[in-house]
């Protein structure tokens, strides 16, 4: 059902808390929200384990926001020396580390919380292309889940710089120069960005607003439009049939099921579960195997020495190597300008996925053996790309296959899974949708 | 569905298919071993804090090895007053600079940046203090297979001997020092415990509060698991 806003009004049953409740729900929509988001929200009845990750999203999101606030109190974004020859900023880190009660706890958890921030969106996105989610009528909220992402990836780009190490200050020298490659605007752009001709104190100074202020607010609003449009037209569901279709005499959907409490008792066993990994992780192996912190990273900044390898964080490593596969100029125009080109096309490429998509049904269930198999092939060239992307681009398989006519071979299938989608998902075979879900 | 999972988790091992190059000897594990850690921060603070600092660390930080505030400033406490203060060299970096042409790193993270796809930062550290070598071609002196033209010179000479590069190009010892080979790794065995422990002072009772914390989960998980159960039993 959409989120209904003409539901009754609380009658008070003549106690104290009645009355107060109706003095409140007559001047704010309480009622109608908790009944049409909550408690009279239907949900398809037959979620499975992907469906969990929309939620779970949800709470790492809070945790980074609650961690982030006690962070920004002791942190300094301070790119010059203290006496002791170490950057401000990167000192202060240390200091949560060591000297503030419980700071590492709540570092770690926002170190680590940025990592399963993306685990889980990869997911959330991955559950979206299995079932078929992104179709008609969910459309715009793909298209605000896609923007949330972009948002999430400069969040993550930002704060990442913060600590003020080698690898946050190497990386967003790398990253803030792609932008020069931009024909005739590229160098003052950069500049524009940077705030110096190197990063340098301006640029920590505005990361710092951004990663704090700026993109989480957008952050929150977009993370607003993509529930409520969700609740607007309700969920999706592996069988990627609509609920909708079939009601019962008052208008519930016969396999749907309210979300409260349903829904929140099994996603409470859900959190549970995803908090024992990620306490795993920030108890027992906060550094992630030099994937969540990297060991680069616990050296200050030094814009005198370029580290001899410059890795992104994992997440960032299936469109880094997008970008480092374009390597040949076009048009007169700077390889590396291409290489951007690449790399925002491959993000901005997933909204469109909705119109790309002409199969008659929505679900891998009903889907054939195209979609399976190129979704599969998909799968692992992602993986792949993401694996190139920590190595440098002199890596080779088995020491002897050389990686980068790999990685170019797998971005071009990354983008040709896409871009033949209208074509190959109509002539595939599928089976007939059932009418209603199967459990 | 269950093919795709299994070409999933067959992929990455696909990709894991490459050696390091740089050997590095395992690091024996002190941390459990109070007087180890007292040893080495010895060792540390005699030979290595003439030039290198550990400026996040605060000397009372000491006692959780267990040292008595007493103890640490009657023995320890050179280059500050008072014992709250942070373990710093007694010169400035500028300084240093200026004297060295680089300022000796900090080492209080080392045991972390040093890590690497090779081994642990206790590895290297372990196998770099234990890699030193006589070369006249350097202005120390000195010379390192671990890290190569290093520009600290072998401080721990006295007790290790002096080692040379012999025609097949191994570490062998020419002059022996106060201790024995064996004296010698266990010494800076000790040491490396100590830059461990110093680099995330707080690491052993992350991993104690951690079993708490799933101890408690595994409880919330046996309560919630059921609960759910019970509301979706009519869920057909």
């Amino acid at each position: 059902m959409a989120a209904n806003t003409n539901f009754e009004k609380y009658k008070s049953d003549g106690s104290l808390q009645g009355n107060l409740l109706e003095w409140f729900d007559a001047r704010f929509p309480a009622t109608s929200m908790w009944r049409g988001h909550l408690s009279e929200y239907y949900a398809p009845k037959n979620f499975n384990f992907w469906y969990f990750f929309g939620s779970l999203a949800m709470l790492v999101l809070v945790i980074q926001i609650v961690t982030g606030i006690f962070l920004v109190m002791h942190y300094k974004p301070d790119a010059s020396l203290n006496e002791n020859g170490i950057p401000v900023a990167f000192a202060s880190v240390e200091y949560i580390m060591r000297d503030v009660p419980w700071g590492w706890l709540i570092r770690y958890m926002h170190s680590t919380g940025a990592s399963a921030f993306f685990v889980v969106v990869y997911l959330h996105m991955f559950r979206g292309m299995l079932y078929g989610s992104y179709r008609q009528p969910r459309e715009l909220i793909w298209i605000f889940g896609t923007l949330i992402f972009l948002c999430l990836m400069a969040e993550a780009f930002m704060g990442y710089l913060l600590p003020w190490g080698q690898m946050s200050f190497w990386g967003a020298q790398v990253i803030v120069n792609l932008f020069s490659a931009i024909p005739l605007i590229g160098e003052p752009l950069s500049i524009w960005i940077r705030g110096d001709f190197v990063v340098g104190d301006a640029t920590l100074n505005r990361f710092f607003s951004f990663h704090v202020i700026a993109v989480p607010l957008v952050l929150l609003g977009l993370v607003a439009a993509h529930i409520l449009a969700l609740h607007e037209v309700g969920s999706n569901n592996p069988d990627g049939v609509e609920i909708k279709k079939r009601k019962d005499v008052h208008g519930v959907p016969l396999d749907g099921i309210p979300f409260h409490p349903y829904y929140s008792v099994k996603d409470i066993v859900g959190v549970i579960v995803f908090l024992m990994v990620f306490s795993i992780i920030v108890f027992f192996a906060p550094e992630g195997g030099g994937y969540f912190l990297e060991y680069n990273n616990f050296i200050p900044a030094d814009p005198l020495k370029t580290p001899p390898h410059i890795a992104p964080v994992w997440y960032f490593t299936p469109y880094y190597s997008l970008l480092r596969a374009m390597v040949w100029p076009l048009f007169g125009i700077d390889a590396k300008f291409w290489g951007v080109v690449l790399m925002g096309g491959g993000v901005v490429i997933l909204a469109f996925l909705p119109w790309l998509d002409r199969s008659p049904v929505k679900s891998i269930r009903y889907r054939g053996p195209i979609f399976k198999t190129l979704l599969t092939l998909f799968v692992i060239a992602f993986l792949l790309l993401g694996f190139l992307g920590t190595q440098p681009p002199s890596y080779a398989f088995f020491g002897v296959i050389p990686s980068a006519p790999v990685a170019q071979v797998l971005t071009a299938y990354y983008f040709l899974f896409f871009l033949t989608m209208p074509w190959w998902s109509k002539i595939d075979k599928y089976k007939p949708e059932p009418d209603r879900v199967t459990m | 569905m269950k093919k795709l999972l299994t070409a999933l988790l067959l992929a990455p091992a696909l990709a894991l298919a490459s050696g390091a190059t740089l050997h590095l000897d395992k690091a024996p594990d002190v941390q459990g071993d109070k007087a180890a850690l007292q040893s080495g921060a010895k060792t540390f603070i005699n030979y290595c804090m003439n030039c290198h600092g550990l400026s996040y660390a605060r000397y009372n930080r000491l006692t959780e090895l267990g040292l008595s505030e007493q103890q640490v400033k009657d023995n320890l406490l050179f280059t500050a007053e008072k014992i709250g203060e942070p373990m710093r060299v007694a010169a400035r970096p500028v300084e240093q600079k200026q004297w060295f042409g680089a300022a000796p790193p900090d080492l209080s993270l080392i045991a972390r940046s040093r890590a690497s796809e090779a081994g642990s930062g206790a590895d290297w550290l372990y196998t770099y203090l234990r890699s030193f070598y006589r070369d006249d071609k350097r202005p120390t002196g000195w010379n390192n297979t671990v890290f190569e033209n290093v520009g600290m010179p072998h401080v721990l000479w006295e007790t290790q001997g002096q080692q040379i590069l012999n025609k097949d190009h191994k570490l062998e010892l020419a002059v022996p020092g106060k201790l024995s080979a064996a004296e010698y790794d266990k010494q800076v065995a000790e040491l490396v415990g100590f830059l461990v422990w110093v680099a995330e002072p707080g690491a052993a009772f992350r991993k104690q509060l951690g079993i708490g914390v799933l101890g408690f989960l595994v409880v919330l998980f046996a309560v919630a698991y059921p609960m759910k159960k019970a509301y979706w039993k009519d869920v057909k």
